[in-house]
């Protein structure tokens, strides 16, 4: 339906518009979003979990968890808010490198991302792995501010951003596909922004 | 909904039946739905405006009107110089017009009067808007959850609803306003005239027969991380405290 009276005086340069998916804008700056106050989590107080199911199968701290190789994703991010940014570049340990230190394969196919402030969010497997997911330590060569989800955020770039957890403290593989916070409360629970899977019930 | 496979929110058409202007800045557009939901106070919705070339821009607005308002919405809008879509309400928008939207949306900054008190709403500017239908909730249904609102705005006559919030502010059953203003003095007794703080916060929650069970703060993203902090350093537990952010 053409809304009358108004034009595509905002449309991007055709050449971004592949980059650009259905529903989403360009933005220059860097919105926030989140459920809460802001945890303020000091890296000495940081762990990071590796779960199946309710047992742990390791647990890193600060110290050793940066010193696990550390990787470069630079990616356009999607936030479910309707606004996309370019070119953000993150460094971190990628999903792989985190289950090679721990000895493992992916041993189910779905995850649970859990948060120090409570939050979880549901990623399948095979969307953290082989390169696609990281744990960002870094966001443009500095550390992650608290409201970016610093220490320690996970970074799935091709899913719209509420996937990407903040403040993260561990991955807990699951045997079947739960919901998280906010896909219990009507938000899709896959979350593909070239589907535009933004709500519950969405195709 | 009948078919399994349709979204829970499908995009509907609704038409413009009333324009009321709050304060300078922002209006508030009344939508008759084409499809009537029954949203949670503090639900949103979001609009999607369409080129005739098919370019598409789509943000949030949350809902003003109480659930109760059967079949129809109110938006307030507030107008971001070179801003996409809220200077087209302002400057495009008329009474019969049809606007693209879906609805209701977001389960977490929401609040029923089941859910009960004492209850403390922090809004800035126009992120008083989700916090006005928890107010306006609470008054259909004749609640006495104890409920303050702390609501900051630059000056006097960006102060939106303001009448609505002093009649019911005035009726003294169990909920209250505390106006602060950024860059104007105070104009009533209980008003502040500057930025929140713990300070304003503890005042604030003092008027409360008990301590929140909930706080919901929202307004830019400055205003919620300022205020969340405020909450927190008045002691308030930080699980009880939801926010809403609306951008940069
Ligand atoms: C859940 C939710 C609920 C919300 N509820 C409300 C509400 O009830 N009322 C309300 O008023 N708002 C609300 N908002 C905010 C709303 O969604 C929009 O973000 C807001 O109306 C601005 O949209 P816009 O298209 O006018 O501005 P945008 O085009 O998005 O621009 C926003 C600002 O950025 C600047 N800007 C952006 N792009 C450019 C550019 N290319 N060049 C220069 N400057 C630029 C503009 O100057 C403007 O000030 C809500 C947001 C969320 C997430």
């Amino acid at each position: 339906m053409v809304t009358r009276g108004f034009s595509s005086g905002r449309k991007p340069p055709t050449d971004t518009d592949a980059r650009i998916p259905p529903g989403q804008y360009l933005e220059q700056g860097f919105p926030v979003l989140s459920a809460g106050p802001t945890p303020r989590v000091r890296t000495e107080d940081w762990s990071f979990t590796l779960k199946h199911g309710p047992r742990p199968i390791k647990k890193w701290n600060w110290a050793e968890f940066n010193a696990l190789p550390l990787s470069r994703m630079t990616r356009d991010i999607h936030c479910v808010t309707a606004w996309t940014k370019f070119d953000t570049a993150w460094q971190g340990v990628l999903i792989d490198d985190i289950l090679a230190d721990a000895g493992i394969e992916a041993p189910t196919a779905f995850t649970l991302a859990h948060s120090f402030d409570g939050y979880a969010t549901n990623v399948p497997a095979k969307d953290l792995v082989a390169g696609k997911a990281m744990v960002a330590l870094l966001y443009e060569g500095k550390p992650i501010t608290p409201d970016h989800g610093g220490p320690a955020r996970l970074l799935v770039p091709h899913l719209y951003f509420w996937k990407s957890a903040k403040w993260l403290n561990g991955l807990q593989f699951t045997e079947r596909d739960e919901p998280g916070f906010w896909e219990l409360r009507g938000y899709h629970i896959y979350g593909d922004p070239w589907r535009e899977q933004r709500y519950t019930g969405d195709p | 909904m009948s078919e399994a496979s349709a979204a829970q929110s499908p995009w509907q058409t609704a038409k413009i039946i009333r324009i009321e202007k709050r304060t300078p800045r922002v209006t508030s557009f009344f939508f008759k739905l084409s499809r009537p939901f029954v949203h949670q106070a503090g639900q949103h919705v979001d609009v999607r405006l369409t080129a005739p070339d098919g370019y598409q821009a789509r943000r949030s607005y949350s809902i003003a009107s109480a659930p109760e308002s059967g079949g129809t919405i109110e938006l307030a809008i507030e107008r971001l110089e070179d801003g996409e879509v809220s200077p087209f309400f302002h400057e495009v928008a008329a009474v019969g017009d049809e606007i693209e939207l879906r609805g209701p949306l977001g389960g977490h900054f929401v609040w029923s009067d089941k859910d009960g008190g004492p209850l403390l709403l922090v809004g800035g500017g126009s992120g008083v808007v989700p916090l006005m239908a928890m107010v306006r909730h609470r008054t259909a249904r004749k609640s006495s959850v104890p409920t303050a609102l702390v609501f900051s705005a630059r000056i006097w006559d960006e102060v939106i609803f303001r009448d609505e919030l002093i009649n019911l502010d005035d009726r003294r059953n169990g909920f209250d306003l505390v106006l602060t203003l950024t860059r104007e003095a105070a104009r009533r007794p209980e008003d502040y005239s500057r930025r929140i703080d713990a300070q304003m916060m503890m005042q604030s929650m003092a008027r409360l027969p008990e301590p929140p069970r909930l706080a919901f703060v929202c307004g830019s993203n400055a205003f919620v991380s300022a205020a969340a902090q405020a909450l927190i350093d008045a002691d308030v537990p930080a699980d009880l405290i939801r926010t809403e952010r609306y951008g940069v």
